[in-house]
């Protein structure tokens, strides 16, 4: 029961966290505090026993920090103006509320934590993984054996993503430089 | 109770996303959203008193799965992350462009600057 | 941007090596311990983007330019799609470890898993090429202020 205390504690202080990165008006100290969710994140999956998972969510975190501060600094930081529009708010918020009552209706099913279904039901792949992924794949990892061997074909998709992304950005910062170069042509 | 806080904080994501009109705010939104469901798919594979799914034979077999994490969340979220960079690297250029053609990070002023 | 201070620039030249082998620690190592390539891939382009935040990008442009990056960024996709070819033609299943299955290594050491060593090493270059080429294409986009008094940004000239 320790842990439940654990990831309460770091659950609520990511919502806090987050509240203050959607409510402040500075849009620096608000990607700030996205970074104080990624890092709660980060020690929220160390207590839950995925240290791959804890790894890369802190370096990934900082790379993010680093090109979202890239993109906010000296730019526009006036606060976003304008009147509210109620009607707007009213909609957003009873929509809010229908979803909630949906996910109440979802985590109903769903079982305690801390009994997942691989404890109840002997036969899913999770227990083979666990069980011969080591004389199979001689790694003593399972989350790399599963990720490189058992369902690698998930990780080229994931490196086709990665690379379209990558593509994509390229392209979009790039274009400007021809057509500020044809115009100072002219 | 504990996937209930994490709902909230899904629905604080999508707060962000539905009512903030800086448009850098809305990837923040974004962001909090892909954490949350990260942290829910890991908190569904987690086992009372469990271990890390790293075997290294000081255990049997049979021991070793009863006892571990289930590995295959974290699989599939330990991608998941690493896409989570690349979409909202796309999206911080996109925004940069946008600040370019128009010199703010509103989308209102962006909507009525195209019309 | 000419870089920071005297402070940093000492400190980057100490720790840059230290952060760039633990990114390759954790790549060899991704089979037998916690970290992988995505992880240690991450780690390698975090050092490469503290050694442009720290000298200034001229510094990382001259030595290393994009190029190098583009060319490793797509040789690395090409590798792990011929490893998961090659099993398809000598073990019958897309991505079957046949290195494993051929030559059975010592078990729990660090060439007893076959191509899941290749696969990481891979999947570590890529991740760690792509995202420091996006780095260095955010960071050559300056802002000046135009002749008609907007602000834009543009890129420098010899990024080209």
């Amino acid at each position: 029961m320790e842990i439940d205390i654990i990831i309460f504690v770091l659950l609520v202080f990511m919502a806090i966290a987050a509240l203050i990165a959607v409510e402040t008006k500075n849009l620096l100290s608000s990607v700030i505090s996205l970074g104080a969710v990624g890092f709660g994140l980060s020690m929220a999956f160390l207590f839950l026993r995925a240290p791959d998972l804890a790894i890369v969510q802190i370096a990934v975190e900082v790379v993010l920090l680093i090109f979202l501060i890239r993109a906010t600094i000296s730019r526009d930081t006036i606060p976003e103006t304008g009147r509210i529009r109620w009607w707007g708010l009213a909609f957003v918020l009873l929509l809010m509320a229908g979803v909630l009552v949906f996910g109440y209706f979802a985590f109903h099913d769903l079982g305690n934590f801390g009994e997942p279904i691989i404890s109840a039901v002997k036969s899913t792949p999770s227990n083979l993984y666990l069980r011969e992924g080591l004389e199979k794949t001689g790694a003593a990892n399972i989350v790399t054996s599963i990720i490189l061997d058992y369902r690698a074909y998930d990780t080229l998709g994931e490196a086709t993503v990665l690379f379209t992304a990558i593509i994509g950005a390229l392209a979009i910062l790039r274009s400007r430089t021809k057509t500020d170069k044809g115009e100072r042509k002219k | 109770m504990i996937y209930s806080l994490c709902f909230v904080l899904f629905m604080i994501g999508l707060y962000c996303v539905l009512t903030r009109k800086n448009i850098i705010k809305i990837v923040i939104g974004l962001v909090i959203m892909e954490s949350s469901i990260n942290l829910f798919l890991v908190l569904l594979g987690y086992k009372n008193d469990g271990i890390a799914p790293i075997n290294d034979k000081t255990l049997s077999p049979l021991e070793f799965m009863a006892r571990s994490v289930d590995p295959l969340p974290q699989a599939l979220v330990l991608t998941s992350i690493v896409i989570g960079l690349g979409v909202t690297t796309l999206a911080i250029a996109l925004c940069i462009r946008l600040y370019e053609k128009y010199g703010t990070f509103d989308i209102s002023q962006i909507r009525r600057l195209q019309g | 941007m000419k870089g920071m201070s005297l402070i940093v620039k000492t400190v980057t030249r100490w720790v840059k090596v230290f952060i760039f082998l633990f990114g390759v620690y954790l790549i060899i190592t991704g089979h037998l311990s916690p970290g992988g390539g995505f992880s240690g891939g991450v780690i390698i382009a975090c050092s490469y983007i503290l050694l442009t935040l720290a000298f200034g990008k001229e510094f990382t442009l001259n030595r290393f330019g994009t190029g190098i990056a583009k060319v490793l960024d797509s040789s690395s996709a090409l590798i792990f799609l011929i490893v998961g070819l090659l099993g398809f033609g000598s073990g019958g299943v897309f991505f079957a470890n046949y290195l494993q299955k051929r030559f059975p290594g010592e078990e729990l050491s660090l060439l007893g898993s076959g191509n899941i060593l290749i696969s990481n090493i891979a999947i570590g270059i890529k991740v760690a090429s792509s995202l420091f080429l996006v780095f260095i294409i955010l960071s050559v986009l300056r802002l000046v202020t135009g002749t008609d008094g907007i602000k834009r940004i543009v890129q420098d000239e010899e990024e080209e």
